[in-house]
């Protein structure tokens, strides 16, 4: 596999040209929490607000028809790039924690009772935790987490145990947004189908970072957003195994989701548009279609390489300054992201020095506080990578963490 | 560039002359910032003139959270509970002496909020406590 072209990529991204402070220009390291946009992306949504712009699934002029095949070509693209079969397998919501609530409003709700099982992980980002919670405590279901081990990984041993109290649900995530762990998806599949229970992927850090194949996964629900994958804020996807999908019942109610309304009672639609109710984002829809078609022009295998030779060089790097801990396992189990802590100085005091050189770090509990408390540690300073990001980048934020300890020092 | 890092926020940092706990204590209060986890607890005593004799504070947190706190409590040594009750935002970024933008002015009035829903013996420490000027 040839290297990526980084500068072309780089060209790519408008903001990545954007002076911070005079002379400093933009060092992003915060592509986890949210992915920077290419022209391509931002121009794909232009152009829709520009030319074509209508209402969709309704009114007969051509804008309307050319709204409705622009979002439907949306839906069969992003099928495509992750593998599934079916377009009508794809859902669109706001976000991936839209897409986990409404698994857990509508096929938790149809499905659980009292005293049932839900394992979920300790590394969960409370978007695949708190709609559980919530479920936990409305249906009596009782919820089952696999443990994190020191080094970061789930531990199998104490799933398979798990496993054993025939669980209706395994929810968990692809790759940790603190941990940088890549979890082994298909094997914790495989052993939560044999025993019965069906699963929930939250893809949000894997679909944009590694290839995605939810029919080799054999996973039933997987959720994921646009704007970790260079699309837009406010789109996200719920992928589905339509047999499942078709026997839920509807999420939110409105227009879109119905066949027929009666004043008593409503019939409703088929899937996808069964759990599409209301106007859609369709702009954004469109908008994260031209970003599915960014990353599969460079490749998803190409990206996850390009992504582990920085996270290796980062690792490399920051494991030689004193006094910082790195949370999670080595390089050849994680994406691009390293969470830290410093010894003497506070995740926040550090983000707020390194934004002083330009570069962009995310401080705090990166909304996973139970996973902090598991390692005992209130926060931690993440920088992430993308494919955009470079060695020299790394280098800057060696070079800025050096003038945090002459602070602080 | 700013200069939100002054020698004296890194030194009451570093060196916090009240940091500790009071054990007995006259008031005590503690909260947290939800948003990044600061978290602060402050003891008083106090005499029967109810003038602060002396203070504490712990919980863990930024360099700003931190050394706000241990100013804080040096400047109270010695007022009363209704001088407490008097002060305000401006006070307190005037004892630390630097600008602040919104997000880390939250970690700046932390033990401010602390202190004040203490000293008012609430249940809980609102942000009215430390609105205004
Ligand atoms: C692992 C993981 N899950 C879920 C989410 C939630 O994504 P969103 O805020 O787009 O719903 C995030 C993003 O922060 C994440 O990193």
């Amino acid at each position: 596999m040839n290297p990526l072209d980084i500068e072309a990529i780089r060209k790519d991204f408008p903001i990545l040209q954007r002076e911070i402070h005079p002379g400093k220009q933009l060092v992003y390291l915060d592509s986890a929490a949210t992915a920077q946009k290419p022209t391509r992306v931002i121009e794909a949504m232009d152009r829709y607000y520009r030319w074509s712009n209508a209402n969709i699934h309704r009114g007969v002029h051509v804008l309307a028809e050319e709204a409705t095949m622009l979002y439907e070509d949306a839906r069969r693209n992003v099928a495509g790039f992750i593998g599934a079969r079916d377009a009508r397998e794809i859902i669109f919501t706001r976000n991936t924690t839209e897409a986990i609530n409404l698994v857990a409003y509508s096929w938790g709700r149809a499905n659980l009772q009292a005293g049932d099982v839900i394992i979920l992980t300790e590394m969960e980002h409370h978007s695949n935790l708190v709609p559980w919670q919530m479920l936990a405590q409305e249906r009596q279901v009782r919820l089952e987490f696999i443990p994190v081990t020191d080094d970061g990984l789930l531990d199998m041993e104490e799933y398979q145990k798990l496993l054993m109290l025939a669980p209706k649900l395994v929810a968990f995530t692809q790759m940790s947004n603190v941990l940088g762990t890549i979890n082994p998806a298909g094997e914790i599949i495989r052993l939560a189908h044999d025993a019965g229970a069906i699963t929930l992927v939250d893809g949000a850090q894997s679909v944009p970072h590694i290839p995605v194949n939810v029919v080799d996964l054999d996973v039933d629900f997987l959720a994921f957003s646009a704007h970790k994958m260079c699309g837009p804020m406010g789109s996200g996807v719920l992928y589905g195994k339509t047999a499942l999908l078709e026997k839920m019942p509807p999420f939110l109610g409105g227009g879109d989701m119905i066949r027929k309304v009666m004043l008593r009672s409503y019939a409703p639609n088929s899937i996808p548009h069964k759990f599409e109710a209301g106007t859609p984002a369709v702009a954004e829809a469109v908008g994260l279609s031209a970003a599915v078609d960014y990353l599969n022009s460079i490749g998803m295998d190409a990206i996850a390489a390009h992504e582990h030779e920085i996270v290796s060089y980062a690792l490399e790097q920051l494991n030689q300054i004193p006094g910082v801990r790195i949370l999670g396992p080595d390089a050849d189990r994680k994406g691009g992201v390293v969470s830290f802590t410093l010894d003497i100085a506070h995740p926040h005091d550090v983000a707020q020095i390194l934004y002083r050189h330009g570069i962009a770090v995310r401080a705090g509990h990166h909304c996973a506080m139970p996973l902090h408390d598991r390692y005992q540690i209130p926060a931690t300073t993440r920088a992430s990578f993308y494919i955009y990001s470079t060695r020299e980048e790394v280098d800057h934020l060696v070079q800025g963490l050096e003038q945090v300890k002459a602070i602080f020092g | 560039m700013d200069d939100l890092y002054r020698e004296v926020i890194i030194e009451h940092y570093k060196n916090p002359g009240f940091r500790g706990e009071l054990d007995p204590h006259d008031i005590s209060f503690e909260d947290e910032n939800p948003l990044c986890g600061d978290h602060i607890r402050i003891d008083l005593r106090v005499n029967e003139n109810e003038v602060v004799t002396e203070a504490a504070f712990s919980g863990h947190g930024c360099a700003i959270s931190q050394a706000s706190a241990d100013l804080l409590l040096e400047f109270i040594i010695g007022k009363t509970l209704d001088e407490i009750r008097q002060l305000t935002k401006d006070d307190l970024l005037e004892l630390l002496g630097i600008e602040l933008g919104p997000v880390r002015l939250k970690c700046a009035l932390l033990s401010l909020k602390v202190l004040k829903a203490g000293v008012y013996g609430l249940g809980e420490a609102s942000d009215s406590l430390v609105e205004g000027d």
